[in-house]
């Protein structure tokens, strides 16, 4: 008992807790211990389809910043990636009873989140454009694909590279720098890791679509980063091949 | 192989999905060629820096009310469990 309230008191910032029942004790303890269990998202999910408050809680607290984050990402305006994010856990918790463990949580939340931005990103669309949807085969990737310019070894690994917020303030930066249709394939098959297929049929594009948005998105954010982390004294000359 | 043919198969040689019959060729040419090889790497760790890259704060008013909205969202779906 002595534990667990130590273990909640911590939790909590708190220095003191009113003793409870016996049977409160055993329903915390429980609480306590998937609260502290890193890879037992199934598990509070299922507690939360039970009822479990703190479990809902635990999962909301887990995911929040990763779903809020690819919000942003996407749509580049706070109150828009706040209203997603929240329409996304509302959904989640709505259709929890529904999910039933092909994906992990975390995928299928994030699936729920970028189905709401892009739903946003189309009726942003709709308001601006007279005429075709950018998302249309025929969207001017006709243009040759840009030949990398600056060619180097980075300096560091993205291991020592990640956390540093000059890194991050890059990585942002150059993702503000890409076209919205190349960076919204970029995030959801790169970063999200959706397969080409999922990407495709969330944006209501081909796969081959994806593929070309893809690619000059990895090469446009390559060159910014490479010129930025890239070891000029490694410098390859630019050069053609045959 | 020309470049901008090169550039078409960067995408599957990144991932690792090049088609068997067009691989032998790029295969050959990847191995011969250091700033090929160069540019994989560094999408790669592109990818990868993205990845392990931090998260965004969720500013603190807005996460009050995220939480505030889920919890009267709970009550209306577990009315006794609350």
């Amino acid at each position: 008992m002595g534990c667990v309230q130590n273990a909640l008191a911590g939790l909590y910032g708190v220095k003191a807790l009113i003793l409870p029942t016996a049977q409160g004790v055993t329903k915390l303890r429980e609480t306590v211990i998937l609260i502290h269990d890193k890879s037992a998202d199934e598990e509070l999910v299922r507690m939360a389809q039970k009822g479990e408050l703190a479990a809902m809680d635990e999962l909301t607290r887990r995911h929040e910043k990763r779903v809020y984050t690819l919000a942003w990402r996407m749509l580049r305006h706070e109150q828009d990636a706040e209203d997603v994010t929240q329409q996304a856990f509302l959904s989640a918790l709505e259709h929890l009873d529904g999910f039933r463990g092909e994906s992990t949580f975390s995928t299928w939340l994030l699936r729920i989140a970028s189905h709401a931005a892009l739903k946003l990103i189309r009726k942003r669309q709709g308001l601006k454009t007279v005429s075709l949807d950018e998302s249309t085969e025929s969207e001017g990737d006709e243009s040759p694909i840009p030949h990398p310019e600056f060619i180097a070894d980075w300096r560091f690994s993205p291991d020592r590279l990640a956390g540093r917020s000059e890194v991050f303030d890059l990585l942002e930066a150059a993702l503000v720098e890409l076209e919205e249709k190349h960076r919204v394939v970029f995030l959801l098959r790169d970063v999200e890791g959706f397969s080409v297929k999922e990407t495709a049929e969330a944006l209501g594009i081909t796969e081959a679509n994806v593929k070309v948005r893809l690619l000059r998105a990895r090469l446009q954010l390559r060159e910014r980063l490479t010129r930025e982390l890239g070891d000029p004294q490694k410098a390859l000359k630019r050069h053609q091949h045959a | 192989m020309k470049c901008e043919e090169l550039l078409k198969l960067l995408n599957e040689y990144v991932d690792g999905t090049v088609d068997p019959g067009i691989c032998e060729e790029f295969e050959r040419h990847m191995a011969g060629c250091n700033p090929c090889q160069v540019v994989v790497d560094n999408i790669r760790k592109t990818i990868q820096l993205y990845r392990a890259g931090e998260c965004i704060e969720l500013p603190l008013e807005f996460r009050t009310r995220l939480h505030a909205a889920l919890r009267e969202k709970w009550k209306i779906i577990h009315p006794n469990k609350s």
